[in-house]
């Protein structure tokens, strides 16, 4: 699996995501900068990182998801490409409109830094082939901006076609139905706050997050 | 000439730094205040002859993000003279 890491001034989570998928790929991702309006060819995976990319000017992942990389992201995202952002890389995928809502203050308008219990509700996707559905799995979360808000339409529609991934076990940072990740509506994009790039192996102190990457690369390979 | 942009949240949509603010003034005693709600005000400085439609396509693609918010714009003419 050819993989794609994206880069933004303010990006700190790149170097984590990259260390991830070179260990479960045995390649090492292409890291490509904000200012490139392509990516290299024969892309297999696009992870877009946690951070703060432009100091989170404006709003979280504003000033990101309007970079002239992001409409390479945009295209290979449409030509069925999966692509995973975390943290920072949810809030910009959300700013770019590939994935329905927003992320606001956490709710209490404290940063969140911890361990968080998760429940994988849908097992089906690209992302989660190796986790059982209900699963309650351990990912750190570290954001400040990870309320996810929809209209209740939005919601609905989210929880009716599968696309909730994740879920918090309890009320992390004020989400609407707790909700910590979701996937859009072809199931080749994921947007989560939780960092599972940072619980691949045992000296992590965890290794849920292994399986999410492990389950990517076995569906890319297929 | 200059344009103020004015970004706010959509009604309904929880705004906790109102609230922490709205929690402050009550701290500081001031009685009184039934509601908080905190935006962004943002200046452009513009070319003449920028459009209502130009400052308002610049709103919706990046100043405000029309999902959970929404903005008002408010056109500030030169002063005469």
């Amino acid at each position: 699996m050819n993989s794609a890491v994206i880069v933004f001034p303010g990006s700190n989570c790149d170097r984590d995501l990259a260390v991830a998928l070179e260990q479960v790929t045995g390649r090492k991702p292409a890291m490509v900068w904000h200012k490139d309006s392509e990516l290299p060819d024969g892309i297999d995976f696009i992870g877009v990182p946690g951070g703060f990319s432009y100091g989170d000017y404006l709003r979280s992942g504003a000033m990101a998801a309007r970079s002239p990389v992001m409409r390479a992201v945009k295209d290979a995202a449409a030509r069925g490409v999966p692509v995973i952002g975390i943290c920072n890389g949810f809030q910009v995928l959300t700013e770019a409109g590939m994935l329905p809502g927003a992320l606001m203050r956490n709710a209490r308008l404290s940063f969140v830094c911890r361990e968080v219990p998760l429940r994988v509700e849908n097992s089906q996707s690209l992302f989660t082939a190796q986790y059982d559905s209900g699963e309650e799995i351990s990912f750190p979360v570290a954001h400040h901006d990870g309320n996810y808000q929809a209209d209740e339409g939005t919601l609905d529609r989210l929880e009716g076609e599968g696309r909730v991934a994740f879920r918090y076990l309890d009320s992390v940072n004020g989400s609407a139905r707790d909700i910590a990740g979701i996937l859009n509506d072809a199931g080749n994009v994921l947007g989560l706050m939780p960092h599972p790039e940072r619980v691949i192996e045992p000296a992590h102190g965890g290794t849920d997050g292994r399986r999410l990457f492990e389950g990517l690369l076995e569906t890319v390979n297929a | 000439m200059k344009a103020r942009v004015f970004v706010t949240l959509k009604n309904g949509v929880l705004d906790p730094q109102g609230k922490a603010i709205h929690h402050a003034l009550e701290g500081l005693g001031f009685g009184g205040v039934n509601d908080v709600r905190a935006g962004k005000l943002i200046e452009l400085d513009l070319a003449e002859g920028t459009s209502d439609a130009q400052i308002e396509d610049m709103c919706r693609k990046l100043l405000a993000n029309t999902v959970i918010e929404n903005f008002r714009i408010e056109r500030m003419e030169p002063a005469q003279g």
